[in-house]
C-alpha cells in the first residue's frame, strides 16, 4: 500500500508540473515523468514475492515466476512513449521558429 | 577566433573512440534481436540500440559522414519493409487457418532456430523501429536553428 | 523489499530537483537521473526486457531533448504565477489524492498479483511455441495482434514528425542552403 502512494506521489509531481509551469520545455519533462510513473505502476501490480524473472533456462523447472502480461503491455509503452516526446519535441521547435519564445502565455497573444 | 578551417563534428579523442567502438555497438544490437527468444531482450530494445549506434556516428564526425552511410531514403525505404514484412508474416498465417498464426516448424528449445516465426518478426520489428528512430534524429538535427543568425 | 523504497526515494527527490530548477540543462540532467533509476527499479523488481529497453530509450530521449532545444534557447526572466492559480492546483492535486487512495484499497495486496490469464501462459509458453522467453512469446504469439497496432503508432509518430519538420517551399538550383552545426 505505501509503495503504490509513492508512485502515485511522482505522478502527481509531473502533472503539477505541467499545470503550473510556463516555459514549454518543463512542460514536456512534467509529461516525460508521468510517463515513468504509470509504467512504474504496472509493473507493481505484477510482481510476486520471490518470484523469479519469467524465462526458462534449460535443464531447470521454475515454479514460480512474476506476472509476464503486463510486462508484455509496458515493453510497447515505452517505446510509443518515446516516439510521441519526439513528436512534442518537434511541434516545439516549430513553434519557437514562428514566435521566437518558448513562453505559453506569450504564444496566446501573438496572432498572424 | 578560429585560425585553422572549420572541422566538423568533435574533437579528436571522441572520433578516436568512436572509430573504436561504434562497430561494437552495431553487433551488440543484432545479437540482442537474434538472441530474443532465448535471453531478455527483443526487437525493441534491439531496434533502439541499433538506431543508437548511427546516431553516435552522427554526433561525433558531423552530419555529412554519416549521411554518406545511411541516407535519409534509405532509412525511410527501410522503415516500410520493416512494416510490410511484419504484415506479411501475419497474412501467411491464413496459410493454416487464422491471422497470426505460428505456421513454422518449432524445433526444440534453446536453440537459434526455434520458436516458428517469433525471430522473423523480431527481425522485422527491429528494421522499422531502428530505421523509424534514425529518421526522426536526422529530421531534427537538419531544421535550421533561428537562435544562430549572425553567429 | 528495502532496496525498492531507496529506489523510489532516490526518483521523487530527482524529480522534485527536475521540476523547481530554473536552468534547463540541469533539469533535463534530472530527469535522465530519475530514468536511469527506474531503469534499476526494473530490475529489482525481476523485468530485465524492460530494464534494457528503458535504459536505451532514456538515452535516446536524453540526446533529442538536449540537441534540438537547448541551443535554441534565449534564457528569459519569468515571473511566478499568480497566488490563486497555484492554491487552486493544490487543492486539486489534494482531491485527487484523497479519492486515489480510496480506490488504490481494492488493489490485491503488494507481492500477492491475482494470475488468472497468465497462469495458462506460464504453463503452455514453452511447449506451444518453443520460445524460452515467455515475454517475447506473450508480445509476439499470444498477443501479436496488440504488437501490430504498436507498430501503427510508432509508424503515425514517425511519419508526423516528418511532416512537421518539412522545409518549407523548393531549393532553387545552385543554391546552398546554410544548415544547423
Amino acid at each position: 500500500m505505501m509503495i503504490y502512494l509513492m508512485c502515485l506521489v511522482l505522478f502527481c509531481i509531473g502533472l503539477y508540473c505541467i499545470v503550473i509551469k510556463r516555459n514549454l520545455i518543463k512542460i514536456i519533462i512534467g509529461i516525460g515523468i508521468v510517463h515513468y510513473a504509470v509504467n512504474l505502476a504496472f509493473i507493481l501490480v505484477a510482481y510476486r514475492f520471490k518470484g523469479r524473472a519469467p524465462i526458462n533456462a534449460p535443464g531447470q523447472v521454475i515454479e514460480n515466476m512474476v506476472d509476464p502480461l503486463p510486462q508484455a503491455l509496458v515493453l510497447t509503452a515505452i517505446v510509443i512513449g518515446l516516439a510521441v516526446t519526439a513528436l512534442i519535441v518537434a511541434i516545439a521547435v516549430r513553434i519557437y521558429e514562428k514566435y521566437g519564445t518558448f513562453d505559453i502565455t506569450k504564444i496566446r497573444r501573438l496572432k498572424g | 577566433m578560429n585560425n585553422e578551417p572549420e572541422r566538423p563534428g568533435m574533437t579528436l579523442i571522441v572520433k578516436t573512440i568512436t572509430r573504436l567502438t561504434v562497430g561494437l555497438i552495431l553487433l551488440f544490437g543484432i545479437y540482442i534481436v537474434l538472441h530474443g527468444h532465448i535471453t531478455p531482450g527483443g526487437g525493441f530494445a534491439g531496434g533502439v540500440i541499433i538506431a543508437l549506434s548511427f546516431i553516435h556516428l552522427m554526433l561525433a564526425f558531423g552530419k555529412e559522414l554519416a549521411l554518406k552511410k545511411v541516407s535519409e531514403a534509405q532509412a525511410s525505404f527501410f522503415e516500410s519493409l520493416g512494416a510490410i514484412l511484419f504484415l506479411s508474416i501475419a497474412i501467411l498465417g491464413f496459410v493454416g487457418g487464422y491471422f497470426f498464426l505460428n505456421f513454422f516448424l518449432k524445433g526444440e528449445p534453446f536453440r537459434l532456430f526455434s520458436a516458428g516465426i517469433i525471430p522473423l518478426c523480431n527481425i522485422a520489428i527491429c528494421l522499422k523501429v531502428g530505421a523509424g528512430l534514425f529518421a526522426v534524429f536526422v529530421a531534427l538535427v537538419l531544421l535550421k536553428g533561428i537562435g544562430e543568425k549572425g553567429k | 523489499m528495502l532496496e525498492l523504497y531507496i529506489i523510489l526515494l532516490f526518483m521523487i527527490i530527482g524529480a522534485i530537483i527536475a521540476v523547481q530548477i530554473k536552468d534547463l540543462l540541469s533539469s533535463v540532467i534530472a530527469v535522465g537521473a530519475v530514468g536511469l533509476g527506474l531503469s534499476v527499479a526494473f530490475l529489482l523488481l525481476k523485468a530485465p526486457d524492460l530494464a534494457i529497453t528503458q535504459l536505451v530509450v532514456e538515452i535516446l530521449c536524453l540526446i533529442i531533448l538536449i540537441r534540438a532545444t537547448i541551443k535554441r534557447d534565449i534564457p528569459s526572466i519569468r515571473e511566478r504565477s499568480g497566488w490563486l492559480a497555484m492554491f487552486a492546483t493544490l487543492a486539486f492535486i489534494g482531491l485527487f489524492l484523497l479519492f486515489a487512495y480510496f480506490s488504490l484499497k481494492d488493489l490485491p495486496q503488494f507481492g500477492h498479483p491475482i494470475m488468472r490469464v497468465a497462469n495458462n501462459y506460464l504453463k503452455q509458453g514453452l511447449k506451444e511455441t518453443g520460445a524460452a522467453n515467455i515475454v517475447t512469446s506473450v508480445i509476439l504469439d499470444f498477443r501479436a495482434y496488440d504488437t501490430l497496432g504498436e507498430a501503427t503508432v510508432l509508424f503515425t509518430a514517425v511519419i508526423g514528425v516528418l511532416a512537421v519538420l518539412r522545409r518549407i517551399g523548393r531549393k532553387k538550383p545552385g543554391e546552398v542552403v546554410r544548415e544547423d552545426e
